[in-house]
């Protein structure tokens, strides 16, 4: 493996962490039609298992189906033992959970506000911490996570959800700088709109784009080893420009 | 987890008619099950390719099932393939092409669902051999109104099977279908191009010589009257064989071919779809194709000519266009064909090349299934305010008294009466919709209009 570039030789594992999302089956159909055999991961077995066959039928790939769930924390160490455990290894994971859920119901229900930190964050943290540990061992792979854009300023409209992706990127930046050093490559994942259910019939969505382009541009990044990618490209400077307001007008504005 | 049902106005492929409906989009079946139990008034929709009011709910919702699109399984060795009904002709042509199989039957679009083929019991050019899609079809499953899924065959829940096969998506949403794939030894076809000065010659060819081939069809210019009644140009052929290829091509000779890459912007002023314009390009059309036997034509331009331009519905401007697209049986056939034809030539209304085939046998077994022996017509006719309703009421009249029928997949404006007398089996089909759906939870424009009800 040459410095910088994720192990991305064909042939390879690929876990996908929560792979009922849209962008998730882009992702993992990047995957597999690179040849890679794909894990599908997430608590809706009867979904997951129809993932895994339309991999396998499509891209004549090996696919199979795992059960998993991102807040059941205590349950993570144990899934990402097994694994490793057949020796196969695993080229890399990209964990692609999340809930938007309802800034207005989470400001004014504290629960309601944890499950949003619960699966966007917290089950990413307890998920990754012994995958990294394995992959440090390994001596070789990629680490990659959907963040979002909203997690790159906070917004009276959705700073719960905002804060658990801002705070996912912190811990994946950590994450890269210990792991460069053992030849694995952390990628952090910031989608702009993407046409999903997640925002389907949203009011005031623009430059909406495909999840499955957005799956196969995510995948390009991943195997290329970039570290923090927007897709598309142009929301890196949208993204700035909000970054660069200064508070005081900020706050102000109604975004 | 939907947050909205947004609200369009949606039409048919033919835009023609459009009304106000709910739209939801489920990406995981439990979601779909969900809705079904939910949501009263729902009518499923894949590509959106029937030309009339088919896959829309007005004051329903209308759910999209594209993203409903995953394989099941493939067996390599048998061709049988099993696949959520969003997915589409296009995905099997891309994903199983290459592995030498292609789609048992298909329309004249690779841009349909498996839903929507099965639903409207699509048929294609090999009719007159392979019958229509059902035939290929061993099994499906169904979502009915009370939020079961039902696994339908031949052998199990016979009589929704046979209910569903060109049920209009009336008896519940189709989530899979188990069908076999056709195997071929390449992507390329040996066409045999044959004029025929005037209908009688095309049809003395149908009847002589279709036997030769699995994929028949002729165009056939409606804007010619009198002695060139029925002027066109047969295109037949069969699946080449790897060894027909040049050497050096066989390898590619499996690889799908590349999408369309035209588009057509936005509406097109009508005033560009002059008779005039029309009648020079029918007649380029039947002088371009000379009679020519064993040429070797890529699957994409012989079955889906047009799907290299996107949006050609387009062309016909703003207010839509009809397709008309009837069945008469073998008996009256000739005599039907000439009064339409000579009904569409004195309007003059201008419309490009028209279809024509010979179909084959069908299943007894079939109800609303629009395929029957005889000869089936097809043609675009630009929307065209109401003077227009009088010269389709006329070619209904003509249908009807030749025993045939109007295909429910094109139909935007037949009137009830005229449906019952052209689908015999209509009292059959209702009483197991009835049956299934008690409540008439599932209805789509076309289905109100038609009084396909409870």
């Amino acid at each position: 493996m040459t410095g910088g570039r994720a192990a991305g030789r064909p042939g390879g594992r690929v876990l996908i962490a929560g792979a009922t999302s849209r962008i998730a089956q882009g992702i993992a159909a990047g995957f597999a039609r690179r040849g890679y055999e794909v894990l599908v991961a997430g608590r809706d077995l009867e979904e997951t298992g129809r993932i895994a066959a339309d991999l396998a039928v499509r891209y004549g790939v090996r696919s199979r189906a795992l059960a998993f769930d991102a807040t059941d924390f205590s349950s993570h160490q144990r899934f990402a033992d097994a694994l490793f455990q057949d020796g196969a290894g695993l080229t890399g994971i990209v964990v692609c959970f999340g809930l938007l859920g309802d800034q207005a119901t989470a400001a004014g229900d504290p629960l309601a506000a944890r499950r949003i930190v619960d699966v966007n964050f917290t089950g990413a943290a307890t998920l990754l911490a012994p995958i990294a540990n394995h992959l440090e061992r390994q001596g070789h792979g990629f680490i990659a996570a959907l963040g979002s854009v909203a997690g790159d300023r906070g917004r009276q409209s959705n700073y719960i959800y905002g804060s658990a992706k801002g705070a996912l990127a912190l811990y994946l930046q950590g994450l890269r700088q210990r792991l460069s050093k053992h030849n694995v490559t952390v990628t952090t994942i910031k989608p702009g709109f993407v046409d999903t259910r997640m925002t389907y019939g949203m009011p005031g969505l623009f430059l909406v784009a495909d999840p499955a382009d957005i799956g196969e541009r995510a995948v390009k990044a991943i195997l290329a080893g970039k570290r923090v990618v927007y897709l598309p490209w142009f929301w890196r400077f949208i993204m700035l420009i909000i970054r660069s307001i200064p508070e005081s007008i900020f706050m102000r504005l109604k975004l | 987890m939907n947050p909205a049902f947004p609200e369009r106005e949606l039409g048919g492929w033919g835009r023609f008619p459009t009304a106000r409906t709910r739209v939801t989009r489920p990406e995981q079946m439990a979601a779909l099950a969900e809705l079904v139990t939910a949501q009263p008034g729902l009518i499923a929709r894949g590509l959106g390719r029937s030309y009339g009011d088919a896959a829309v709910a007005p004051s329903g919702v209308t759910l999209m099932t594209e993203r409903l699109n995953r394989f099941l399984a493939f067996d390599a060795d048998t061709g049988v393939v099993r696949c959520e009904a969003g997915v589409t002709i296009e995905d099997l042509l891309r994903h199983l092409l290459p592995r030498g199989f292609f789609p048992p039957v298909t329309p004249g679009t690779k841009f349909v669902t498996l839903g929507g083929a099965l639903a409207c019991d699509v048929h294609g050019k090999s009719h007159h051999k392979d019958g229509s899609f059902s035939r290929h079809v061993s099994q499906f499953t169904l979502l009915t109104a009370g939020g079961n899924l039902l696994s339908c065959s031949r052998e199990q829940n016979a009589e929704l099977f046979w209910a569903t096969l060109g049920g209009m998506g009336l008896t519940g949403i189709i989530t899979d279908v188990t069908f076999k794939m056709k195997p071929v030894e390449c992507g390329l076809l040996r066409v045999d191009y044959d004029r025929a000065p005037d209908l009688d010659r095309a049809l003395e060819l149908f009847e002589t010589t279709d036997q030769q081939y699995t994929q028949s069809v002729a165009w056939i210019d409606c804007l010619k009257k009198g002695r060139h009644l029925g002027r066109s140009v047969l295109m037949r052929g069969n699946w080449a064989a790897a060894s027909d290829l040049p050497e050096g091509n066989r390898q590619t000779a499996l690889r799908p071919a590349p999408g369309g890459r035209l588009s057509v912007p936005f509406d097109l002023p009508r005033v560009l779809l002059n008779p005039l314009g029309v009648r020079v390009f029918n007649s380029m059309f039947y002088h371009r194709h000379r009679t020519r036997h064993g040429m070797l034509v890529s699957y994409e331009p012989f079955f889906y000519p047009l799907d290299k331009i996107q949006h050609w519905n387009r062309l016909y401007g703003k207010s839509g266009f009809l397709q008309y697209q009837c069945l008469l049986p073998h008996a009256g056939a000739r005599e039907g064909i000439i009064q339409l034809l000579e009904l569409l030539a004195r309007e003059g209304h201008a419309s490009f090349l028209a279809v024509l085939k010979r179909f084959g046998d069908s299943d007894p077994n079939q109800l609303l299934s629009f395929p029957r022996p005889g000869y089936t017509l097809a043609v675009d006719i630009p929307r065209n305010g109401e003077r227009q309703d009088v010269l389709l009421d006329a070619l209904d009249q003509v249908v009807l008294k030749a025993g045939g029928r109007v295909y429910l997949a094109k139909d935007a404006r037949m009137r009830a009466d005229h449906f019952r007398a052209m689908y015999p089996e209509w009292p059959r089909w209702l009483e197991i919709k009835r049956r299934i759906d008690p409540e008439n939870r599932f209805s789509s424009a076309l289905s109100q209009r038609l009084e396909l009800a409870g």
